[in-house]
């Protein structure tokens, strides 16, 4: 008799509570691990959002201003920053989170390894982490709220719903980076999301400036990119010109990004953690 | 499940990767309380097995159960009851020795008041209590592997599964960890391992199979392979290397099980090893070196996975 083959987590006994409560299990791993590095963790959370709305809003926001901000929608360059970085700061820590520390727990430390030899499964480490990064996000994205409010740089109290907003946007990134990060046999590989993703998205998806300033033809690039929509969404609410239909396609377009990517992390961790 | 079940129970269990078979149709069963051992050189099948009992790889072929359970569908429920001790240390070194119990403790879904009290029942166990406080990093191979051994208990196993766990430690280290063991195994844990070192072998296993190219070439307890698989005895004889080669021919007639021609050596497989050497000498062969000892596991190993050339 032959066995069922590459077990995924459908299938799997334990009900919807065992497969919560098992990803909270490798949450709580994260927490303990997260009390080594709290500090650094949180003396970088604040002064990011100081560091660049200083020297981008404040300083290269007085330049710009002089030169008249109709293209940025009548606002100072500080107002048009701000919500823009909230969400490129987001994708960042998405990116970070879904590098590193998941190839570290499965080729150096080896972590994932014991988990999964515990009653944890696959996915359950993929979900527990994801869960990490949401706790991650919703404090880095909250200091940089603050720290834009404190700079003047929020214009109406939708700016609130930029919160969960800039969270989705780094979900968006750390799931489906995750899931191909964990399949990775060489660190090497990872330096390529930096080179080629990151830093790209970070210059070119409408943090610092319009994508209309761009050409024609790199617009539609733009489009598909998930920060560009965590951007404008962002902006639209801190802005207070957010429509109910731009609400709904860009975050539409997050969800199903993140979506898409928690459905193929639940498949690549199990095949790289069962073999 | 009837009390005189298998605990763990294979038939034809498989596993291939891509075209490379593994683990090639094995069977085997096992009983509560007992120590079965995995024998084999490197590339054996030993690992790949070990991980399907772990549930952490899907058979590729056959059938596998523990506790009666199927290792696909219930990983979770059947893993909850395993004590796992890897090849390689999976533990976070940037954690404590404490906060490593405690983290995986969590895995089990034990509360903290739970994990504590068994954190220091087993550092105690595994002579670690006074380091519970340090980094795991600079903790030297032995003391790592006695923090693994404590880390697979913390769930109180009823199987321990352990792949190779004494591989790289100097003797002393292993010392401890086969007293530790011995003692895990006089408290009724079963305890399942590989190994290539035949001494582990003998002092822990009360059956053991000898894995070989992914087939189990023989199984048995220690004394049933010697007894199956060589002689009582064995002469050891060492001559004059200008004559070494002379001494083994003439050997040839001395009534011997089996003779192995080594570079420095001619082993004589006999059931008595002083009369043996008594018809040596007869033939007017005087050796540098004679000894006489009784047959190992070693013995066995090497015959059945073929090391050396036979007669």
């Amino acid at each position: 008799m032959a066995v069922r083959l590459a077990p995924g987590p459908a299938g799997l006994r334990p009900g919807p509570l065992a497969t919560w409560s098992f990803a909270v299990r490798q949450l709580r791993f994260w927490l303990t691990d997260y009390r080594r590095t709290w500090r650094g963790s949180v003396i970088s959370t604040v002064l990011n959002p100081l560091l660049y709305l200083g020297a981008m809003g404040l300083g290269l926001g007085t330049l710009v201003d002089q030169h008249g901000t109709a293209r940025l929608g009548g606002v100072s360059y500080l107002v048009f920053l701000a919500p823009g970085l909230l969400a490129a700061s987001a994708m960042s820590t998405g990116v970070e989170e879904s590098t590193y520390p998941v190839y570290g727990s499965v080729k150096w430390n080896k972590t994932y390894q014991a988990a999964v030899s515990a009653p944890l499964r696959p996915a359950d480490l993929f979900h527990g982490h994801l869960l990490f990064v949401t706790l991650k996000l919703t404090m880095s994205c909250s200091v940089f709220l603050a720290v834009s409010a404190l700079f003047g740089a929020i214009q109406s109290p939708e700016a609130i719903a930029a919160l969960p907003v800039a969270v989705l946007t780094g979900l968006a990134f750390a799931a489906p980076i995750e899931a191909w990060t964990v399949t990775r046999t060489k660190d090497t590989s990872l330096t390529v999301v930096y080179r080629f993703g990151l830093i790209p998205l970070f210059l070119f998806s409408g943090t610092f400036f319009p994508i209309t300033q761009l050409p024609g033809w790199i617009q539609p690039i733009a489009y598909i990119t998930p920060l560009w929509h965590g951007v404008a969404l962002c902006r639209g609410l801190s802005l207070g010109t957010a429509t109910w239909t731009g609400v709904l396609l860009h975050a539409g377009y997050l969800v199903l990004v993140l979506a898409a990517g928690i459905w193929a992390g639940n498949r690549t961790y199990g095949r790289r953690l069962y073999v | 499940m009837p009390a005189d079940a298998a605990l763990i129970r294979a038939r034809g269990l498989t596993k291939r990767f891509g075209g490379f078979t593994a683990v090639d149709a094995i069977d085997f069963e096992l009983r509560r309380g007992e120590a079965f051992g995995f024998l084999g050189p490197n590339g054996a099948g030993k690992s790949s097995t070990m991980r399907m009992i772990g549930c952490v790889s899907p058979p590729t072929a056959g059938e596998l159960s523990l506790f009666g359970l199927d290792p696909v569908a219930d990983g979770p429920e059947i893993r909850a009851r395993l004590g796992v001790v890897p090849q390689e240390d999976t533990l976070d070194v940037e954690l404590t020795v404490q906060e490593n119990l405690l983290v995986y403790g969590r895995y089990f879904g034990l509360s903290r008041p739970v994990i504590r009290e068994r954190s220091a029942r087993l550092l105690e166990f595994v002579q670690l209590a006074d380091r519970a406080s340090d980094r795991v990093e600079p903790l030297s191979g032995g003391l790592k592997r006695r923090l693994t051994i404590a880390r697979s208990l913390i769930n109180d196993p009823e199987i321990l599964l352990l792949d190779e766990p004494t591989t790289g430690l100097d003797p002393q280290a292993r010392h401890v960890v086969w007293d530790r063991l011995f003692r895990l195994k006089q408290q009724g844990v079963t305890l399942v391992l590989t190994t290539h070192y035949m001494d582990e072998a003998e002092q822990l296993c009360d059956r053991l199979v000898v894995m070989d190219r992914g087939r189990i070439a023989a199984g048995g307890s220690p004394r049933e392979l010697i007894e199956s698989y060589s002689t009582p005895e064995v002469l050891e004889l060492r001559f004059d290397p200008s004559e070494h080669e002379q001494a083994a021919e003439k050997l040839a007639t001395v009534p011997a099980q089996r003779r192995e021609v080594l570079a420095d050596r001619v082993l004589l497989y006999v059931p008595d090893g002083d009369s043996a050497l008594s018809a040596v000498r007869r033939l007017g062969l005087e050796p540098l070196t004679s000894l006489v000892r009784r047959s190992t596991l070693e013995d066995v190993f090497l015959r059945l996975t073929g090391r050396r050339l036979e007669d």
